[in-house]
Parts: structure tokens; sequence; C-alpha cells
């Protein structure tokens, strides 16, 4: 019984096994102390958008709520003003 | 109440470099002519549209930043589409946030003119 719990520890792998080390997502506009989303900077708005030109969620991006909304009013103006296109494929 | 609005409008590209400044200073004089205090007033150009309005693919961006009534966006407005040379327009009001980052990125300009 002890030779086997030994034999169980000294296990090797030819790939040492991935241990996930998960990286915190933040909210940036509260890591930067940015208070408005300006919808006139496409540039910018862009991380927050997918291929297809759709907002992204807030589970992708750590966007908090505050600026989430914030975020999609200002994309939403881009929008209106021909800055960011409706649809598309291939934004990026 | 008086509010401060910003109003962004693109003009058709058919248009010459001295037509277009004379729609932006028929719009700004009518803002003053009913009673708005005109904060500033910012020419982007022409540029391209991500997609087609009017079967145009560029246009000259203008905007207007000004105080006034509320009232008098609805006039602003009515005026704007019985205009046919502008082809889009989006007015809204302020939030103290907006406020803060317009008169603060209106005094960096500022600075660099006068480091200039």
């Amino acid at each position: 019984m002890a030779n086997s719990t030994q034999n169980q520890s000294e296990i090797r792998y030819l790939t040492p096994p991935s241990v996930e080390i998960k990286k915190k997502k933040y909210c940036r506009f509260k890591k930067n102390g940015i208070k408005y989303v300006d919808y006139k900077d496409p540039e910018f708005l862009k991380k927050f958008l997918n291929e297809q030109g759709k907002i992204l969620p807030r589970r992708l991006t750590g966007t908090s709520l505050k600026y989430q909304r914030k975020v999609s009013i200002a994309i939403k103006r881009a929008r209106h003003l021909a800055l960011l296109p409706y649809v598309v494929d291939m934004l990026k | 109440m008086i509010n401060q609005y910003e109003t962004v409008f693109i003009l058709t590209p058919v248009l010459s470099d001295a037509q277009m400044k004379e729609t932006v200073s028929k719009f700004t004089s009518y803002l003053k002519e009913n009673g708005a205090e005109i904060v500033r007033v910012e020419n982007w150009g022409l540029r391209k549209l991500t997609y087609p309005i009017q079967k145009k693919t560029t246009g000259f961006y203008n905007l207007i930043e000004f105080k006034a009534e509320g009232t008098l966006l609805d006039k602003l407005e009515t005026e704007y589409r019985r205009d046919e040379r502008i082809i889009r327009f989006l007015s809204f009001k302020l939030d103290k946030y907006a406020i803060e980052y317009s008169t603060k990125k209106r005094n960096m300009k500022t600075a660099k003119k006068i480091e200039e």
C-alpha cells in the first residue's frame, strides 16, 4: 500500500499540466479615472465592438455596468453620425 | 432652465468651402438671435462616412456647443430639417461629466496655442 501511494506522487507528465491562471478583468474606466465616454473617438469605441460591429457584452470586456451604459450610448451616437457602422463584416 | 447642449450636423459634400462656412454661420447666428450663448464651434472638415447617407459617402462635419433654453432645441431641429444641405444631425444635452470633459479639452487646446 505504502508503495503505491509513493508511486502516485511520483507520476511524471510528458507535458506539464497547465495551471490556469485567471487574469482578473477590470473596468478600464474605473482604473484610468475616465468619467465621460466620448462618441467622437471611433477608434477607442472599436475596442467594445466585435467584428460585425456589435457591442460586446460586459462579461467579455469587464466594464462595470455604470460605464457599459455610457459606452453603449456613445456607440449608438457614433453610429448615427456615421462614425461607426451599424453592420459590417470584418471591422478589424 | 438653461442647459448646455451639443449639436453635430453633417453637410453634403457638394458644397464649396465658402458655402459650407456660410451654412455654419447661418446656424450660429440663428442660435445667437434666439438667445443662446455659443461656447464652442468646431469644424472637422470633410470626412468619410462609414455607410452611405442619401447616396453620399463623404460629408462636412460641424459641431456647435451652446447654452440655451431647452425649447430652442426643437426650433433648431426643425430648422435642420428644413435645410436640405444637412444630411444628418444629432443634438443632446451635456451632463456634468461631459461639460467637465469639454472644458478640460478646450483648456488644453488654448494652452497649446499659447505655447506655440
